[in-house]
């Protein structure tokens, strides 16, 4: 095994790797995301460069790394939210299933409803809390759906229902950080979707709020495929089933690319990782 | 051993309560003094004019506000009392909401087109022009209207033509409100809808726009009150009327016919020599001022609770 994680033979590596851990991660297991030499470019910055990775289905896939590793920009390609950034840009192919998210034929707009997503910083509609969760009903213009069912189910899905149960016309912004940000996630699985995005979600609550986050990603886990990026360490290592450790490296203008290190079973990235830089990084000691 | 040290600790604790305490005639605190009075002393006289203004607009035009004031014609040159400015007061009303009726729509959309779809590089030069176009002195839009409408007959002195270069001096007031009220909406938000499966538009109506009305509100109701207090661009393009002009049993023929305006009359009444006329202008100017006080507080009001 090189150092050097950028090779071209990272996918077939990590794969070979997986295999030796049936317990969390069998071959049988269906893939959701197949993400093929993928280049990010923002304009002329490449962000992220030669990641060769698989996202298997109703699991927790954690993306961890230092800032500037490109792990946000990563997730953010899994729906395509990418495009509302100008100059964005991605070479090589992202499968979802057997499609190319990127291929000409495909509508971001049909990919985002069947794959959801919650950010960082909590952000609830300026909208009262029924309204948030019904949203992305209501644009996706299902007519039949029984919108009070679907506002409760989703609300109880994302343990917060006993809390606002009696205020379902306040406004969202009324709400504590953590309660926003679980009813940006009831909000997220409304509409049913196929994949849960996660981008830092607990990087702006308060620890028993993030606690009670990281219960609903594990038991939401069973039934949607979760990624989350994290770079709280300890909450890959109690959410997650699969670790993808990124890092950044400078090139001879002193530009950071992000690369895709190695991943593998959580377990296995924390306690036995293959590359130095992982080691370095799981152990604490950076650079 | 344990004593002294415990000494050492209280005296230390004194000495920096000492350091902390207020020291007189140093420099810093002169400098600081003097900074703070001078620009005290600055801001009162920046605001001397504004009340000065509207004291004196108030005690000169209070007299002659009465019920004929609302509901006269203005009078002749020579009849020393009655007479008032209702026909004006509907000039002024009409052209503002041609003005308006004109201006929102299209400001509104530019804005919205500027803020949510257009690319950096254009909206950074559309931001430029809207900045020069509000920058144009108010009078060379009234003679632009003037050559457009007037001259060529397309609409002659009218209510139109007064109205449409109303619309002109809004336009770039209501896209820069607009836009900055668009722009304080978190992206995070849009991303939140467009996440959701939204498409741009709908991220646009639903959530980008309710949430920046109340500011939006606020832009309009500023770009109103300026046009409503503008003389220059009616000169030339709505003239003036001692008359009823605006006839609301057939508005849509009277809107093409010169029409009264507050500030038009005035200007017109206040270079004049006769005192009822003089004392009238006054009038009028009190009920400008006061336009513009309440829409500002208008504003502010539909702003009491904004969201971001």
């Amino acid at each position: 095994m090189t150092d050097n994680s950028t090779e071209q033979s990272t996918d077939q590596k990590s794969i070979q790797e997986l295999a030796n851990y049936p317990d969390s991660y069998s071959e049988n297991d269906e893939t959701v995301f197949r993400a093929e030499n993928i280049n990010i470019y923002y304009g002329d910055f490449l962000a992220v460069r030669d990641v060769n990775m698989e996202i298997p289905a109703r699991k927790v896939t954690a993306f961890i790394g230092p800032s500037g590793c490109g792990k946000s920009t990563l997730i953010r390609c899994l729906n395509r939210l990418n495009d509302l950034i100008e100059g964005f840009c991605l070479e090589g192919r992202m499968f979802y299933h057997d499609q190319n998210l990127y291929a000409d034929e495909v509508d971001p707009v049909e990919v985002r409803r069947r794959i959801g997503m919650v950010f960082q910083q909590p952000n609830p509609f300026p909208k009262s809390i029924y309204n948030n969760v019904a949203y992305g009903i209501r644009v996706t213009g299902k007519k039949d759906a029984d919108m009070d069912e679907v506002v409760e189910r989703s609300l109880q899905r994302a343990a917060l229902w006993d809390e606002v149960k009696d205020k379902l016309g306040a406004n969202g912004l009324s709400l504590s950080g953590g309660q926003q940000q679980r009813l940006c996630i009831a909000r997220a699985i409304a509409t049913n979707p196929d994949v849960v995005l996660m981008d830092e979600p607990c990087s702006s609550l308060d620890p028993i709020s993030t606690l009670k986050i990281e219960e609903l990603i594990r038991d939401l886990s069973e039934e949607y495929t979760i990624v989350i990026v994290t770079h709280n360490m300890q909450q890959a290592t109690r959410v997650s089933d699969i670790t993808a450790f990124f890092n950044a490296q400078a090139n001879e203008e002193g530009k950071r690319s992000g690369y895709l290190v190695e991943y593998g079973p959580t377990e296995h990235i924390f306690n036995s990782p293959q590359q130095e830089a992982t080691q370095n990084y799981v152990s604490g000691q950076f650079g | 051993m344990s004593s002294s040290h415990q000494l050492s600790h209280k005296r230390s604790a004194k000495a920096d309560t000492d350091s902390i305490n207020q020291k007189q005639g140093s420099r810093q605190s002169i400098g600081e003094t003097a900074w703070t009075v001078i620009s005290g002393l600055c801001l009162v006289i920046a605001l001397i004019p504004l009340f000065l203004v509207i004291i004196y607009v108030v005690i000169k035009g209070i007299n002659r506000l009465d019920v004929a004031a609302f509901t006269e014609l203005p009078p002749p040159p020579l009849a020393d009392e009655g007479g008032g400015f209702a026909n004006a007061l509907i000039g002024t009303l009409v052209m503002v909401a041609i003005g308006a009726l004109i201006s929102v729509p299209f400001g509104v959309m530019a804005a919205i087109y500027l803020s949510e779809f257009s690319s950096k590089k254009i909206a950074k030069w559309i931001r430029f022009a809207t900045n020069i176009l509000s920058g144009v002195p108010s009078i060379l839009i009234g003679v632009f209207i003037y050559g457009l409408l007037v001259l060529t007959n397309v609409t002659g002195y009218s209510a139109i033509a007064g109205g449409t270069a109303l619309a002109v001096l809004m336009l770039p007031i209501i896209v820069r409100t607009t836009d900055e009220s668009l722009q304080i909406v978190p992206r995070q938000v849009r991303w939140a809808s467009v996440g959701l499966g939204a498409s741009r538009y709908e991220t646009v109506l639903r959530v980008v726009l309710p949430a920046a009305l109340p500011a939006i509100a606020t832009g309009l109701t500023l770009a109103v009150a300026r046009a409503a207090g503008e003389t220059a661009p009616l000169i030339f393009t709505a003239l003036f009327a001692q008359f009823w002009t605006f006839n609301p049993a057939d508005p849509f023929s009277s809107l093409f016919s010169p029409i009264a305006s507050l500030s038009v009359l005035v200007y017109n009444f206040a270079a004049v020599p006769y005192k009822n006329q003089q004392e009238l202008a006054w009038a009028a100017s009190l009920i400008l001022v006061a336009i513009v006080l309440l829409t500002s507080i208008l504003s502010r009001w539909a702003t009491r609770n904004r969201i971001y």
